[in-house]
């Protein structure tokens, strides 16, 4: 077999050997059995006596999410000021200046909700202190805020009918201490010894064979490379992310950072099977959600390995497929399974550059985040998915002609209600914000922020088009990776891309939530032969296709005129 | 009544649904649905846009844009259309009943004691109203005092006569019905036009009908898919100056029309109303259209034994006097015991007796007749010469016995669990608290009952069967019917109890009820039907009244409300598949002019860009009116289990929803390519 497929084959299954074990520890953690790690006890003990947490109160849904949101709230307000003034702070060995004000707006809302979309370069725009303890504390809590959102879901269906849904202090320190903080230790000292830069100094010089001077900016990135990854998180050490020689050194740490941001995502399914204790729902959940990647994942590898047909028309021959933009180090076969990856998850890391793909594979990219929930992110890619579960579990419950029900309790009107907002704000924002965009450009070229819109994009026309599209639905899906081409760092993006940040943030982790309290508060009704069971494959497919629809019917003119547009151009 | 027409469309009802889809027109009464009031803007919209394009032909010709107002303005005609038929067959079907209460005379009892002739419509709740053979009954109430046989074959369409009297559980005669013998006074019990049937006609007409919860659940969920399209088509704009693409007003509202779930938006109050017309086609009057929704989530049935499960009632076949008794004095027992006993079980025995000793016996002078309760049951006589004969159930007979300090025949139990043992029912008979001996009482089953107990188990709902008998013959019953539960010796209490057990454990439960003593489990249930023929506490306290008094009917009931979901259902599936073939043939359309490449997305190799916007349109407009009738017929219901069933429509409706419009609409393109 293909050395490039079978690497990718071996990563995955790795994946999974080591998710699903991490997937019923989790359930247990949570459910506050027994585990092997019951020897951090008294240290979250302590924990919770220093920030006066009583960890026995319980809390309903509503309690559960203004302890989120109030949290949320303070790191907003941390980061932007350190971020601003990071300048004037101490640990900045190479003298970088203090963010913009729209920057660090920008800045701070990507890394507080999980996306970790760059507006600017690692290199140059941070600090140690603030790479530290502004961009890597937010890529732990962030990630520890989804993990803990999910497991108030879990809680929900756990018992017959119950308002005590746990509380939320304890899950989110559980997810770092037990989940989170050991896991990257791991992972961090994995990539150390593979040369992921470790140290406090500042840059290093280096002279190259031409005999050119080259100042190569280092710091202590092994351990933030570890938990963005983790995480979900996906922002970069360094500006060009994993595609940089020092945050992704070579195939073992290729393998080690594809692993490390799948595992939590899958583990987060069968922890939930486990903890409601219906089984087969996670493995239904799971052949869904790996389905969904698969049918993003082959085309990607087909559309990459084929080669760019405007080479192929000047004769060239591409026998390993279309390599702009990418690694030789990891070809297009690795690249495409990470550009995949990181967009179906929203980690939204990259190893190659997404605006160098074929325009297929630019699509598959787009068309991954705007699902936003095979496997998705830690946490809040369950979330997602419940949210289309229970559009799917209404329309399929009519069509057997009962009152719709999911696991016992009745989804009426409010749970409709709801779940349609929640699954409508997506396409919602995306597509007002990349309208926003393209307004501004049309009628506005020549505004006088930082860049020009006139001067946005690199490529004008479909290309450009996708560009501002993607920037969007990046944003939308908390991912966090950029088509880049894009001339971002400037007040319109940096502020439009903040609210749309925050908009694909919490209001989809409330709903899914908010759901599952209303519907464990309910009475429980037992399963009956005309109960329609949400644990089986017809009803895992009725699922797909309402995702799958629901991101069609909204996108479909908006890819007509980005990627579809461009790709039938150029092989026309 | 029983004319039930089967035509969908008597030219008579589709006359009156054509004026009200003109005057449903009204924005009022459109916004109520969301979907289509959207569709209504959009057509008032290209009004201007064709009355603009006499004279400025920049938003395409006169000709194109008057074509899409038309058929945009078709579309909404249509939805109102399936609202306005859907209403009027439920109206011709409530009128036809309210028919029979038009105009009668009613002979008023006065508080003087005279009989004033009046019109029915003066008669008020608590009025008291005589009458007598062949007098047509003016309006609802209950007999308060007297016999009478009744046809009742205006409502029920059954012409054999049924008998009505004051007290038991047969008391309520309805209005529109004839009294065929005897006399009657009777009590008026609703105010005009509250009565149930002005309630149900009520709930067929759009004003006043509530929408059900889970129409409510998915009108939201319709106006959802509205919004988005409407956020699609808005940010189209921007987004075709970018691409330096012009579309034009026209494209915009028919690419929004054809997005939005008009097809299960224009037929989804149709759906709910033609639920409740096949209610009434079954001749049950509901109190509320939830009632119908609520029956098809039905867990649990409560059916009565009698007339449900078993033909009619139990006949005597045999008397087993105690060994070494008088066969004949026993038979005599018999017979004086059941003289008080009006039960068709009393008076089977009887004939039976009559048949056996070939001689009539009356009771002697002097003798007190023992009614049945339902705390002692047991009944008889104490005759003037002091012999006190009762009649009852074993157990109850027994505790008699030996309370009295006498031993209860060995042989007479044994006898007692054969018979129960064979399905039948024992009663004892004793007389001055001795056991006499054993009538025995049979069942015959109705022949298909057992078919349909299983396929409602197929639909996940619990049979349970309410009886009298004792365990053991409640259980051969049970058993030969196919019956999942039974509630055996059941006093009313008991039925309440069940119900509550089975509400507590998160189930729906289902009863029919005719007697006053069923009127508070009827009310605990989720869904009550009472009996017309019931009386009146029984038909307030139920949420649904069976004219045909047939117990059978919650079985139609449930399949009723099963359909109606799924009507909505599979429709809503239906409409939303439909929206990617017209995707392929408007979205390439719209920008084929701008960007030719596209043109390799026009998969249906449609005539042009015009003709595609055209023939989109004109499918959505028509595929309405075509589904009417799975609309007004509704989608039938299989016991499938649910995930087959889930399979089999999303096959039909879901798949063939994906199909269905790229076939129409090649086909609409060849006939207006040849037009254009």
């Amino acid at each position: 077999m293909n050395t490039e497929l079978l690497g990718i084959i071996v990563t995955y299954g790795l994946t999974l050997l080591l998710a699903i074990p991490l997937g019923i520890y989790l359930a247990k953690v949570f459910a506050g059995e027994k585990v092997w790690t019951d020897f951090l006890n008294p240290f979250e003990k302590g924990i919770y006596k220093l920030s006066g947490i009583n960890p026995k109160e319980e809390m309903n849904w509503k309690q559960h999410m203004k302890a989120l949101i109030t949290i949320n709230a303070v790191w907003l307000v941390y980061g932007f000021f350190m971020l601003m003034f990071q300048g004037y702070l101490p640990l900045n060995p190479d003298g970088n200046p203090g963010m913009t004000p729209d920057l660090s707006f920008n800045t701070v809302i990507s890394f507080v909700v999980n996306c970790n979309l760059q507006h600017y370069s690692g290199e140059s725009g941070l600090t140690y202190l603030t790479q530290h303890f502004v961009i890597m504390f937010l890529q732990f809590v962030s990630a520890a805020t989804g993990i803990a959102a999910a497991v108030v879901l879990f809680k929900a269906f756990r018992d017959k009918t119950t308002t005590n849904l746990g509380n939320f202090w304890v899950f989110f320190t559980q997810s770092i201490t037990r989940l989170l903080l050991p896991i990257s230790v791991v992972i961090a000292i994995i990539l150390a010894f593979n040369g992921t830069p470790t140290s406090y100094e500042g840059k290093d010089q280096i002279v190259s064979l031409q005999g050119d001077t080259v100042n190569v900016s280092r710091g202590p990135a092994a351990g933030m490379v570890a938990i963005k990854h983790l995480g979900t998180n996906g922002g970069g050490w360094f500006g060009v992310n994993a595609a940089h020689p020092l945050e992704n050194p070579n195939y073992v740490t290729y393998i080690t950072e594809m692993v490390a941001q799948v595992l939590i995502p899958i583990a987060m399914i069968f922890a939930f099977g486990w903890f409601i204790r219906r089984k087969k729902m996670a493995w239904v959940i799971f052949g869904v959600m790996t389905l969904g990647m698969l049918l993003l994942l082959v085309p990607t590898l087909i559309s990459e390995l084929g080669g760019s047909p405007a080479i192929s028309k000047m004769g060239i021959s591409q026998a390993t497929g279309a390599m702009e933009g990418k690694d030789v180090r990891f070809g297009p076969t690795a690249t495409g399974y990470w550009s995949t990856v990181t967009t179906i998850i929203s980690t939204g890391s990259v190893n190659s550059m997404h605006d160098s793909t074929m325009p297929l594979t630019g699509m598959l990219q787009l068309v991954a985040m705007m699902m936003n929930c095979f496997y998705g992110g830690v946490g809040v890619g369950l979330l997602n998915y419940f949210t289309f579960i229970i559009i799917a579990v209404f329309i399929s419950g009519l069509m057997v002609g009962r009152t719709p029900e999911f696991l016992g309790h009745k989804v009426e009107a409010r749970e409709v209600k709801i779940a349609s907002i929640i699954a409508l704000l997506h396409p919602f924002i995306i597509l007002v914000g990349t309208a926003i965009a393209t307004y501004t450009l049309v009628y506005f070229p020549d505004a006088a922020w930082a860049v020009k819109p006139a001067n946005w994009l690199n490529n004008p026309g479909f290309h450009g088009f996708s560009e501002m599209l993607y920037e969007n639905t990046s944003a939308a899906a908390n991912n966090g990776s950029g088509f880049e081409g894009l001339g971002d760092n400037n007040v319109f993006w940096n502020v439009l891309t903040g609210f749309v940040l925050i908009l694909g943030r919490f209001l989809p982790i409330i709903g899914p939530v908010a759901i599952a309290g209303l519907l464990g508060a309910k009475k429980y009704i037992p399963e009956s032969n005309g109960t329609l069971k949400t644990d089986t494959v017809t009803f895992g497919v009725m699922t797909f296709v309402v995702i799958v629809i629901i991101a069609a019917l909204a996108f479909f003119p908006a890819l007509t005129l980005g990627p579809l547009a461009e790709y039938f151009t150029l092989t026309r | 009544m029983k004319n039930k027409s089967n035509k969908l469309f008597e030219p008579a009802l589709v006359n009156t649904a054509l004026k009200q889809s003109f005057i449903k027109l009204d924005p009022r009464l459109m916004a109520r649905n969301p979907v289509m009031f959207t569709v209504e803007i959009g057509t008032a919209v290209m009004l201007f846009v064709t009355i603009y394009s006499i004279s400025n032909p920049s938003q395409g010709s006169f000709g194109y844009n008057l074509t899409v107002f038309i058929v945009l303005l078709l579309t909404v005609l249509f939805g109102n259309f399936a609202e306005a038929i859907a209403e009027a067959r439920g109206k011709a079907q409530a009128d036809s009943l309210r028919k029979t209460r038009e105009e009668t005379p009613a002979k008023i009892l006065m508080s003087n004691g005279k009989i004033e002739i009046r019109s029915s419509n003066l008669l008020r709740k608590g009025d008291v109203f005589m009458c007598e053979t062949g007098d047509t009954i003016p309006t609802d109430g209950e007999i308060i005092e007297g016999i009478a046989t009744i046809d009742e074959s205006a409502i029920t369409g059954e012409s054999a006569p049924v008998i009505r009297e004051s007290g038991g559980d047969k008391s309520s005669v309805t209005g529109g019905t004839k009294v065929l013998s005897d006399q009657i006074k009777v009590q008026v019990t609703t105010q005009p036009g509250e009565s149930f049937l002005d309630k149900m006609i009520a709930l067929v007409e759009g004003a006043s009908r509530q929408k059900t919860p889970n129409e409510i659940a998915l009108t939201i969920l319709l106006a959802g898919f509205t919004l988005v399209f409407i956020i699609v088509c808005i940010t189209l704009k921007p987004f075709a100056d970018y691409a330096n693409t012009p579309i034009t007003i026209a494209a915009f509202i028919s690419l929004f029309v054809c997005l939005i779930p008009t097809t299960i938006g224009g037929l989804l109050s149709a759906i709910g109303i033609a639920g409740m017309d096949r209610a009434l086609r079954a001749n049950v009057i509901t109190k509320s259209g939830k009632a119908v929704e609520t029956a098809g989530d039905i867990d649990v049935l409560l059916l009565d034994k009698t007339g449900t499960i078993t033909i009619g009632n139990r006949k005597a076949t045999h008397f087993y006097s105690a060994q070494g008794g008088d066969n004949e004095a026993f038979v005599n027992a018999c017979v004086l015991s059941s003289m008080s006993d009006e039960t068709p079980e009393g008076k089977s025995i009887i004939e039976l007796a009559t048949v056996q000793n070939n001689k009539i016996l009356t009771a002697p002078k002097g003798s007190t007749f023992i009614k049945f309760t339902a705390e002692t049951r047991s009944s008889g006589m104490d005759t003037a010469d002091g012999r006190r004969i009762r009649k009852g159930a074993f157990d109850s007979i027994r505790n008699i016995v030996i309370k009295a300090g006498n031993p209860f025949p060995a042989d007479i139990e044994e006898q007692v669990k054969l018979i129960a043992g064979n399905g039948g029912t024992p009663l004892v008979v004793a007389e001055n608290e001795k056991a006499l001996g054993v009538i025995e009482l049979q069942d015959i089953i109705k022949p298909g009952i057992s078919e349909r107990f299983e396929r409602l188990r197929k639909m996940g709902v619990k049979t349970v069967m309410v009886t009298g008998d004792n365990p053991l013959t409640a259980k051969f019953i049970a058993e030969k019917a196919g019956v999942d539960d039974f509630i055996a010796e059941a006093k009313p209490e008991d039925k309440m109890n069940y119900i509550k057990e089975e509400q507590a454990l998160g189930k729906l439960v289902a009863m029919m009820g005719d007697g006053t003593n069923d009127a508070p489990a009827l009310a605990q249930a989720d869904v009550g039907v009472a009996m017309n023929s019931g009386t009146q506490a029984a038909k307030e306290a139920g949420n649904m009244v069976d004219l045909d008094n047939d117990p059978t009917k919650l079985i139609e009931i449930v399949e009723i409300g099963k359909q109606l979901l799924i009507t909505r259902g599979t429709l809503t599936t239906f409409s939303i598949a439909n929206d990617v073939a017209k995707y392929f043939a408007i979205v390439p359309a719209l920008f084929i002019v701008a960007i030719p490449a596209l043109s390799s997305m026009n998969i249906m190799n449609l005539h042009s860009p015009e003709s595609a916007i055209l023939s989109a349109v004109i499918f959505n407009a028509l595929i309405i009116p075509l589904l009417i009738p799975i609309a007004l017929r509704g989608v039938s219901y299989k016991p499938i289990g649910a995930s087959a069933l889930l399979r089999r429509n999303i096959f039909i409706y879901g798949i063939g929803g994906v199909i269905a419009p790229f076939i129409g609409i090649k086909l609409i393109d060849i006939v207006v390519s040849l037009i254009v």
